[in-house]
């Protein structure tokens, strides 16, 4: 061996000198793929607040709001949004009524009285539920579920063949895997800490449930019960085909048919309006009308359950 | 049979003169008897041949490393093991001479009786006054003045002057040493005869369990009171008896606990009669 | 029968027995399994009728005939443009949803900054989009895709107003695969000297794949079985070629069994509950291949 090198190994380049293009390029790629959801929203309110002006340059927010009559397609036109939203209301109060005691004591039941071994069975069924197609839904509510209501129905005026009532149920059941869902997340994010320490106070199951669970779990409870309302209100197929298509007075009667504001959209979009034309624009008004209410909705449920995921996180 | 140890033991950071010396001794006024109680967890048995007997109205202590049965046999005296699924006991634990796990025994009757404060304190995310009426509302306790009795547990609790101008504001909103004067409190509001705890300073601060301490000696004159603890000191500085518990791996290779030796705190600490006891309290293992 | 009464010594009895009064704790588990009875009820009546209603035409009318209106050649009708308008726009959303979401999903996990305002609107925005009623994205279609960009009403623009419908859902659950990749795998890759892109395409991706698989098929088989927003964009008549083309004309099968249950005939009703079966038996086996990808290649980290 000769004698050892007198000279150090040079330090290595550090520095930021190396290009990488590909890394920035990339970025950019995928920042432009994330904009698409930001364009889809700006198509969504520009489709429909452009039409909607336009609509209101012809009929008065006036006559929109609190005229009774809604027959822009009868040679008497008359374009009050009532008819359409009182519909809509009643349907979705009638969901909400089944929705609610279904989906919250599935949730609970799930949560708190299910063995691991039977949540994995049971809950496979709210999945399938929330799986299958709206159409199928109300093809079973038109051909099934009404003529039994109808031949059950005591009493003298029988449920129309389409009504507001069937459709409401149907929707319901319709729901309540949403809600049970966002329930049971919300009840077993509360912490078994609290659980022990009620079932050290001599609480049954029962109490443990009700007192202790369900209060701790509320803000995520209500943001499942409004998330379900919010679907039951945008609900299209359902409201069409076992609910109907007849439009014109305002209709109290859940057994009598009539549309509501995911109806009519649905049933005047498929006929060939000529574009521009008034009743073309209804379109887009009563269109406008649903998508505030549900992004209220929307927004109010999202702001709970950010709420419950802090409490717990 | 005790054989006296020639060399009396040293243990750490514990002055024998401050250990207590009152109580009556081993076996009269039992309130829990435990009879060669095995636990298991399925087929794991996590503790095994267990006797031993609590007294009325005295501290019982039980010490000894982690994962040899102590919060465990803790558990099975007010059966709050039974939430765990596939847990059971053999042998037999007697409250006042009724077997425990007979069939015609209730849980949650049981709860009544013998209460638990835990480890992590767990208020309910409700008032003060809320969390201290929750037991005497879901018992149906026959409540004429419900805030004389919040009152006077949270005096027991000695959290009243700390909290009387804000009962109705969330318990969140205390410290850890509050909270887990309050979860004292509101298990004193059922009014059991014993009070379980599992380990109730490990969370807190020298304060905070100092106070605890100075707590469990003013209770001790109303309340049977059985504690697990990983602070020898604290077993040394509170209890009138101390059980020492550790767990041995056997033939399979498969760690079970045990209870070492069980007696009269002053006697454990100064003069214990098994080795592996004096091993653990000087500090040569665990 | 033994006694549970104990006595302590100050003379208080205490009754540890089961107390005979709690009937309440019984009704509420029934009641609230009668929630669990009622779901799983309905569930089966609603199949058991589909199959029971078209029983009739499971057959192989269904798939190699085309729709009628007719309801003299009713017993020979069968929805095969409506098997492959579906297939067509399976096969266009996957194309179209499928890249956008995941790179957005990628985006949002592992290249954003979420203090920053813009990719907080971001994020609130694609939750919000998640819960837009489907009829609405019909809108979006009609007014912008169909006639403003002047896509027509061809498959093309339905497969867009689907993809943009269930984006949301493939980012979501793009997201929630990608968050379940441990830290510690990026931390490793990243000392060894790897740059971003290549330690989530070489690593992170492949250990999201099983999560973002199902995640994906899930959505289609949603996007599958909406008709809403097709209404609006005039799936609605009677079709009865398979598409030919980007800009053709289709139908699918929710489509085709809503224009089959418009009629009060008991021959197109048949018809409708046959094609119901089909398209449950297409959503089951998307459904099935999904839980199996789940359950087969889920790690347990």
């Amino acid at each position: 061996m000769g004698t050892p090198s007198a000279t150090v190994p040079a330090a290595p380049d550090v520095r930021r000198g190396r290009r990488r293009p590909g890394e920035a390029a990339i970025k950019v790629l995928l920042a432009v793929a994330a904009v698409v959801s930001i364009a889809t929203t700006t198509g969504i309110i520009a489709s429909l607040a452009v039409p909607t002006v336009e609509f209101f340059e012809e009929v008065s927010i006036g006559e929109f709001l609190t005229s009774a009559k809604w027959t822009p397609l009868f040679a008497d036109k008359n374009y009050g949004i009532l008819p359409l939203l009182i519909a809509t209301l009643i349907v979705t109060a009638i969901s909400v009524v089944i929705a609610i005691p279904i989906g919250l004591g599935s949730a609970l039941y799930l949560s708190e009285y299910a063995s691991a071994r039977m949540r994995k069975l049971l809950k496979p069924i709210l999945e399938i539920l929330a799986g299958i197609p709206t159409v199928v839904y109300g093809f079973f509510a038109l051909l099934f579920l009404n003529p039994i209501l109808r031949s059950l129905w005591p009493g003298g005026e029988k449920p129309d063949f389409q009504n507001m009532l069937i459709a409401g149920i149907v929707m319901g059941i319709m729901v309540v895997p949403t809600v049970a869902s966002l329930a049971e997340d919300a009840m077993s994010a509360v912490p078994g800490a609290l659980r022990e320490g009620a079932y050290a106070l001599s609480s049954t199951k029962m109490q443990v449930a009700t007192r202790v669970v369900f209060p701790a779990a509320l803000s995520g409870i209500v943001a499942a019960v409004v998330l379900g309302v919010s679907r039951a209100l945008g609900e299209t197929m359902i409201a069409t085909i076992a609910g109907g298509l007849r439009v014109a007075d305002i209709v109290v009667n859940p057994t009598q048919m009539a549309s509501t504001m995911t109806a009519y959209i649905a049933g005047a979009g498929q006929g060939d309006l000529p574009v521009d034309s008034l009743e073309y624009l209804t379109i887009f008004a009563v269109g406008s009308t649903l998508f505030v209410f549900t992004f209220i909705l929307n927004a109010i449920s999202i702001r709970l359950v950010r709420k419950f995921r802090e409490v717990y996180e | 049979m005790t054989m006296t140890n020639p060399h009396p033991a040293v243990p750490i950071g514990i002055n024998p003169d401050t250990l207590r010396t009152d109580g009556p001794p081993i076996g009269s006024h039992p309130v829990l008897e435990l009879d060669e109680v095995t636990a298991f967890y399925g087929d794991y048995a996590a503790v095994r041949d267990v006797s031993m007997t609590i007294a009325a109205k005295q501290i019982t202590a039980m010490i000894g490393p982690s994962g040899c049965g102590k919060s465990t046999v803790l558990r099975s005296l007010n059966r709050m093991n039974d939430l765990i699924p596939g847990a059971r006991i053999a042998g037999r634990i007697a409250y006042h001479g009724q077997d425990l796990y007979s069939r015609d025994v209730d849980p949650i009757e049981v709860r009544r009786h013998i209460g638990m404060v835990f480890q992590k304190p767990n208020p309910f995310p409700k008032s003060i006054y809320d969390n201290i009426a929750y037991g005497p509302r879901v018992t149906g306790m026959k409540v004429d003045d419900m805030d004389a009795l919040v009152h006077d547990a949270l005096v027991s609790a000695a959290l009243w002057e700390e909290v009387k101008d804000k009962l109705r504001t969330s318990a969140l909103a205390l410290s850890g040493g509050q909270q887990q004067r309050l979860c004292i409190a509101r298990t004193i509001a059922v009014r059991p005869e014993v009070i379980l705890m599992d380990e109730p300073c490990s969370a807190l601060d020298p304060i905070a369990t100092g106070k605890i301490e100075d707590l469990m000696f003013e209770l001790a004159g109303d309340y049977t009171i059985v504690i697990v603890t990983h602070n020898m000191q604290q077993a040394a500085r509170v209890s009138h008896r101390t059980a020492f518990f550790t767990a041995d791996v056997d033939a399979d290779g498969v760690r079970h606990g045990r209870l070492v030796e069980y007696d009269q705190t002053n006697k454990i600490f100064v003069n214990p009669s098994q080795k592996r006891t004096e091993d653990y309290i000087t500090g040569r293992f665990g | 029968m033994t006694t549970v009464n104990t006595v302590i010594p100050a003379g208080k009895t205490v009754s540890l027995a089961r107390r005979r009064r709690r009937p309440g704790e019984v009704a509420f588990k029934l009641a609230l399994q009668l929630c669990l009875v009622i779901a799983l009820a309905f569930l089966v009546g609603l199949i058991s009728y589909a199959v029971f209603k078209g029983w009739n035409r499971l057959d192989a009318r269904l798939w190699n005939n085309m729709p009628t209106g007719i309801v003299s050649r009713a017993d020979r009708a069968g929805v095969q443009s409506a098997i492959f308008g579906t297939l067509w726009v399976m096969a266009l959303v996957a194309l179209i949803c499928l890249p956008i979401g995941i790179l957005s999903a990628i985006y949002l996990e592992e290249y954003a900054d979420n203090t920053r305002w813009y990719n907080r609107i971001l994020e609130l925005n694609i939750q919000n989009l998640a819960g837009v009623p489907s009829i609405i994205f019909g809108i979006l279609g009609l007014g912008m895709i169909a006639r403003v960009i002047g896509l027509g009403f061809g498959v093309i623009t339905g497969a867009i107003v689907l993809a943009l419908l269930v984006l949301p859902t493939v980012i979501i659950a793009s997201r929630e695969a990608l968050r379940a990749v441990p830290g510690s795998i990026r931390q490793a890759s990243y000392a060894l000297g790897a740059t971003k892109w290549q330690t989530t395409w070489r690593q992170v991706l492949p250990a999201a794949t099983p999560g973002i698989a199902t995640g994906a098929i899930l959505s289609l088989s949603r996007a599958i079985g909406e008709a809403a927003p097709l209404i609006l964009l005039g799936a609605v008549t009677y079709i009865r070629f398979n598409p030919d083309g980007l800009t053709s004309r289709y139908t699918t099968l929710p489509i085709q069994i809503y224009n089959l249950l418009k009629e009060p005939q008991a021959e197109f009703q048949e018809l409708a509950a046959a094609a119901i079966v089909l398209l449950l038996v297409i959503l089951l086996a998307m459904n099935s291949i999904a839980i199996i990808v789940r359950n087969r290649f889920h790690k347990k980290w």
